[in-house]
């Protein structure tokens, strides 16, 4: 339900698709048909109910313009070094602005079929399987991204294959001039009882209005482990757009993790389909917002298969006038019995002028399934502060004490040692330092 | 050590203690028995401060010391020590981290040298193994997913790294199965000293096989109506307390 | 599981006991829906020429609008112009001046329906107005209301005496614009009941209406307005049954609630229009729209009992605008055969210390699709406000559907929102240890079912709460699941 007055397509990205139309390539029916849903649909408004609280009117209002080319700045491995996980050993690729730095990128040697590379390095082969798994979203910036990526991470475990290390995918924005758009397009795949740790940054140099437009499909194969943990830590100024989807097969375990810190506006698409027996699907996040803010996270876990569990834990900060958006639905199909699914959003206020929305939606069509959810906004729980405080430990303490547990419960479900401690000081550093905890 | 006199208590306008006199000494144990509705859980979160309880009279004094007019946390530094009957889960704040700060807290007040990571995990290993606490505990959330009984024995570890003056135990029996009671008992019994007291709250007469009171209170509708020695608890065993309830009334 | 899927089909073939039809002359109106419709009810009524205009914005704000499709239900397309909007019993010369001169007919119905409304066997302690069709045909216990200075009285009863009340009040929570059914029952509402509780008065009796429809062809419109002055109480029943049909009808009702300071007013009702077959033929399309608004320190409680109806499309909610005030919904909502019910409510805290309970219970069986949907919005100056929601759901039976969907919305960083839902079927293990205790199975599901519901019907008035419980019986025969 996109109202009328945002189907006019803006002239900026229909004008520079005739440079992605010279470039040609194995994509080009993707890309153009990607670019005829955008000008179909537009942007989409609030009146959109799955928008509803999140307004586009600083994206729709500017001539985003796609970064086709490098924007030129040149960085050295000692800006990498610096960032949040710059220290950890990983294997690391590098994009700035949607384009892939080979420089900054290391890819030590490589189990055997495991591939780590850029996507625009080995397109072909992958004609039929970019999009395939968004394909069926009416999401206006996922027809953007298929129009207009430019490149992105290309991961590939083969089966009973393991990554040598961690991958950590780093995704820095320089621009500097408001209005450029970057479109990021990832492709993972775990293949049958594959095992990997993904750690996926979006951090920005520059302090510009500029976009960014993330589309990853992962697929999951039987018995897979992955292990994914996203942390954007973009600027204040940034737009950061979002979309996953994963396709999970039989007893696979995929735990996603969404770390939205950063952005003045965020927003995670999550949608996964649990398309066989047998699987555990975790997603959990944290967002912590402060200044004018605004996080959202929407999700559609859709159980298609029996004996499945999927488990959502998602905890908001919110600080001055920002926003947090909460919105998750589990689908439980007629043929999903014995669906075990969870959950829980809580939220945090910390000022008068911040605003927390959640919607946590449960849509079932099955009869033997446990399914619950649960959200709660508000003040920390007064039984917690008491034993707190028949412990010894000063209200002011006990209140920093639970807050940090606020956060630390969705940082504690991260497998990954390092990834875990790193963030579990980084998260309460934040707090501390720009947050008003008391 | 502890004196209670005439307290008086309720939650909102509804009286619940009608004038509590008690008397504790150092070295002693004292139980405090009755049936449900009496007061008992009452009598536990007025004397450790809990919000919402109403004091309308009488006083509590902890050596000589007002208690009633000092903050939960203050209550916790001058040695009353709860062991909840429901202890609170608290997911995401490590245990280690949680019971260290305790310690320290008190520790500081006592004008003690406060423990650093090592020293803190040397003398709570040690406790943990007496209380037959796996080592993987420290780093779990506060309760959160613990057993029944593993929450009783995180309240006993908690007590035995704080040393108390005054212990009040709110129904630690609960949920037992027989093993985990002899645990916590033996954990409670090792504590017990001549600077301290213990006052055992708990509905049953089964947990005073293991911890010996000096002194069995019975509480009813508010006020204590019989005390007694530990005779006494194993006459209510027998007979209920409907026999003693006929005679208050 | 041979036996468990001949038991759901059993009850999924369950009678519906109110399906009779009353042969009775009706004056009706042609189907349609235009200016001179509006026109022909409002003079029919007398109404003065405010209420014309206003019924007349109404009608012409509806011509704007379009039907919502947001609600989870799924029916074909309700084409307005082929509704009857007026339909009453042919009244004799001036038509009865009490009930004693009501058409026994009439009085049948009712009774069969098991509200007797002659002086003998009426119901003690219960007032009851008696809308059958588009018409009120009566009102008990009036005169010993009146002792009390409480006005219970059909709508239109109340616009003939009582104009200044209802033309202060009426519109004033639910206004037309609200929404498209709101709009529509603006328009053309043709009677409902009044009620007006004065300062300080505690309501000596319960009050309660009940709603027949009866003709073919035709929408139930009704329109309630309760007011309850400052210090007041007053406890509020309906009921609702119609005949068995092949065609859907619409019953698209608005009722308003007004609680001024330190009043309270609990409204309770039992829904049981006639749910359309297994195949989703016919049966009552009952969008509703009910709201009411507390002053300070007042209570609006809302309960219902949600059995009946093809569609069920409603959310009795509470605007908590004065401080302190409090709002309750507790609902049981079941949907069997082809049932389709999206039902929930709204609490709109605007004032500090506000509180809000929500407690609802579906039930999905058959081919039912039982969606709770429910708004918690917490404003900027509602420091202090609360709100706790429990949705549990029930599913019986493997072709059914139970969806849960709040919106939860905060602005105060000193508001506490909980909210809770749960969805579970009735388990082997439940059935098998009330089975193993003696119980037939279906014995084991009713008591089953009343358990989970436990919570709403203990806020029934105790006459009603039994009635309840044996509708839900009744609904459930058969069920094993």
């Amino acid at each position: 339900m996109s109202s009328a007055t945002t189907n006019e397509t803006p002239p900026a990205p229909v004008e520079a698709f005739a440079q992605v139309e010279q470039a040609g390539g194995p994509l080009l029916p993707l890309r153009k048909a990607g670019l005829a849903r955008f000008a179909e649909r537009g942007y989409p408004t609030t009146s959109d109910e799955d928008w509803r609280f999140t307004s586009l009117k600083p994206l729709a209002d500017l001539p985003f313009l796609p970064t086709l080319e490098p924007l030129g700045q040149a960085l050295g491995q000692a800006d990498i070094a610096d960032i949040t996980f710059g220290q950890h050993d990983v294997d690391r690729l590098v994009f700035i602005d949607g384009h892939f730095s080979s420089d900054l990128s290391i890819i030590l040697e490589q189990p055997d079929g495991v591939t780590i590379t850029n996507l625009s390095n080995r397109l072909s082969g992958l004609e039929n399987e970019i999009g395939s798994l968004s394909a069926n979203d009416e999401n206006p910036f996922i027809a953007l991204n298929d129009a207009f990526f430019t490149d992105g991470a290309l991961i590939q475990i083969p089966a009973n294959g393991s990554l040598a290390k961690p991958v950590h995918l780093v995704f820095l924005s320089t621009a500097n001039e408001a209005s450029q758009a970057t479109h990021i397009r990832n492709w993972i795949e775990a293949g049958a009882n594959a095992q990997g740790t993904i750690i996926e940054s979006h951090l920005s140099l520059g302090q510009a209005v500029a976009s960014t437009n993330v589309v990853t499909e992962t697929r999951v194969s039987a018995g897979a482990n992955l292990e994914h943990i996203k942390f954007q830590d973009q600027s204040l100024n940034a737009i950061h757009l979002a979309s996953l989807h994963s396709e999970l097969s039989n007893d696979a375990r995929y735990a996603f993790h969404s770390f939205a810190l950063g952005a003045r506006l965020s927003r995670n698409n999550l949608r996964m389909r649990l398309a066989k027996p047998g699987i555990e699907c975790v997603l959990n996040g944290l967002y912590m917002t402060r200044a004018d803010q605004l996080a959202d996270h929407h999700m559609i876990v859709d159980h298609a298969a029996p004996h499945c569990d999927s488990h959502e834990y998602f905890n908001g900060i919110l600080d001055d006038q920002s926003r947090g958006v909460f919105h998750g639905r589990i689908l439980v199909q007629p043929v999903a019995q014995k669906t075990d699914a969870k959950q829980t959003n809580k939220n945090l206020i910390l000022s008068d002028n911040a605003t927390a929305n959640t919607k946590p939606q449960l849509e079932i069509y099955a009869d033997d399934v446990k399914c619950t959810h649960g959200a709660t906004i508000g003040e920390m729980d007064d039984d917690a502060i008491f034993y707190l405080r028949a412990r010894g430990l000063d209200t002011k303490t006990a209140r920093r004490m639970l807050m940090h547990g606020f956060a630390g419960e969705i940082v504690d479900r991260i497998q990954h040692d390092g990834v875990r401690e790193e963030l579990d000081q980084l998260v309460w550093n934040r707090l501390e330092g720009e947050h008003h905890l008391d | 050590m502890l004196e209670i006199k005439n307290l008086q208590a309720g939650i909102e306008d509804k009286p619940i203690l009608k004038g509590i006199d008690l008397s504790v000494n150092a070295g002693e144990v004292h139980a405090i028995m009755g049936p449900n509705g009496s007061g008992k859980s009452t009598l536990a979160s007025v004397l450790a401060g809990r919000d919402g309880y109403d004091v309308t009279g009488g006083e509590v004094l902890l050596q000589d010391d007002d208690l009633l007019d000092l903050a939960p946390e203050e209550r916790a530094r001058e040695g009353v020590f709860l062991a909840f009957q429901y202890p609170v889960e608290i997911p995401g704040v490590n245990s280690a981290y949680f019971l260290r700060s305790a310690v320290n807290e008190i520790r500081k007040h006592r004008g003690e040298e406060e423990l650093d990571a090592m020293n803190f995990l040397k003398a709570v290993k040690a406790k943990m193994k007496e209380l037959g606490l796996s080592e993987d505990f420290l780093k779990r959330p506060v309760n959160a997913g613990f057993s029944g009984g593993e929450k009783k024995r995180n309240e006993i570890l908690q007590m035995a790294m704080l040393n108390p003056k005054l212990a009040v135990l709110d129904e630690t029996d609960s949920g037992l199965d027989i093993d985990a009671l002899r645990i916590v008992a033996d954990g409670v019994n090792r504590l017990k000293g001549l600077d301290n007291a213990q006052v055992v709250i708990t509905h049953y007469q089964r947990l005073l096989d293991y911890i010996v009171p000096d002194f069995v209170h019975v509480l009813y509708d508010g006020r204590i109506i019989k005390s007694g020695d530990k005779t006494l608890a194993h006459e209510l065993e027998e007979k209920g307390y409907d026999w003693l309830i006929r005679d208050a009334a | 599981m041979s036996a468990h899927t001949d038991t759901i089909d059993e009850f999924v073939a369950s009678e519906y006991k109110y399906g009779f039809v009353t042969d009775i002359e009706s004056e009706s109106l042609d189907p349609g829906l235009n200016e001179d419709v509006v026109r022909f009810i409002s003079a029919k009524k007398n109404e003065p020429e405010w209420l014309l205009e206003w019924r007349l914005k109404a009608l012409r704000h509806f011509e704007k609008m379009e039907n919502p499709t947001w609600p989870h239900v799924k029916y074909p397309p309700v084409d307005f112009q082929e509704i009857s909007y007026y339909s009453a019993p042919k009244k004799k010369g001036d038509g009865p001046k009490s009930l004693d001169e009501v058409d026994p007919k009439l009085l049948e119905t009712y009774e069969k329906l098991g509200v007797p409304l002659h002086e003998r066997a009426r119901l003690a302690g219960v007032a009851v107005d008696a809308v059958f069709d588009s018409e009120s045909i009566g009102t008990t216990f009036k005169e010993d209301l009146a002792k009390a200075g409480v006005i219970f009285c059909s709508i239109s009863e109340a616009v003939q005496e009582h104009p200044e009340l209802v033309k202060k009040y009426i519109g004033k929570v639910v206004p037309y614009t609200d929404n498209f059914y709101a709009a529509l029952n603006s328009a053309v509402f043709s009677d409902g009941s009044f009620v007006y509780i004065p300062k300080g008065t505690r309501c000596p009796m319960e009050l309660s209406t009940y709603f027949r429809i009866n003709a073919a062809n035709t929408g139930q419109f009704e329109r309630t307005l309760i007011v309850a002055e400052e210090s007041s109480h007053v406890s509020y029943l309906e009921g609702c049954t119609a005949p068995m049909r092949d065609e859907n009808q619409l019953h698209a009702a608005v009722v308003e609630l007004v609680a001024l300071d330190n009043a309270e007013i609990k409204y309770s009702t039992v829904q049981n229009w006639y749910p359309g077959d297994e195949e989703g033929r016919g049966g009552i399309y009952n969008f509703v729209t009910k709201r009411g608004i507390c002053k300070t320190n007042a209570k609006i409680s809302w309960t219902q009992v949600e059995t009946g109806s093809a569609i069920t499309w409603k959310y009795p909610s509470v605007i908590l605008q004065g401080d302190n005030s409090i709002g309750e919904f507790y609902s049981v909502a079941l949907t069997n055969k082809a049932q389709q019910a999206d039902t929930g409510t709204k609490m709109v805290h605007i004032g500090k210390n506000t509180r809000s309970t929500i407690v609802s219970k579906g039930i999905s069986a058959g081919k039912g699709q039982n969606s709770y949907r429910g708004l918690v919005q917490v404003g900027k100056k509602a420091t202090n406000a609360r709100n706790f929601s429990q949705c549990d759901s029930l599913l019986i039976g493997d072709k059914c559907g139970a969806h849960t969907f709040p919106y939860i919305e905060a602005k105060n960083p000193s508001a506490s929102i909980e909210h809770e839902a749960t969805t579970s079927k009735i388990g082997e293990d439940q059935i098998f240890y009330c089975n193993q205790r003696g119980l037939e199975p279906q014995d084991a599901v009713n008591m089953i079912v009343n358990g989970f519901c436990k919570e709403v019907f203990r806020e029934l008035p105790m006459e009603f709460a039994v009635e309840a419980q044996k509708l839900l019986d009744v609904s459930l025969e058969g069920s094993v699941g």
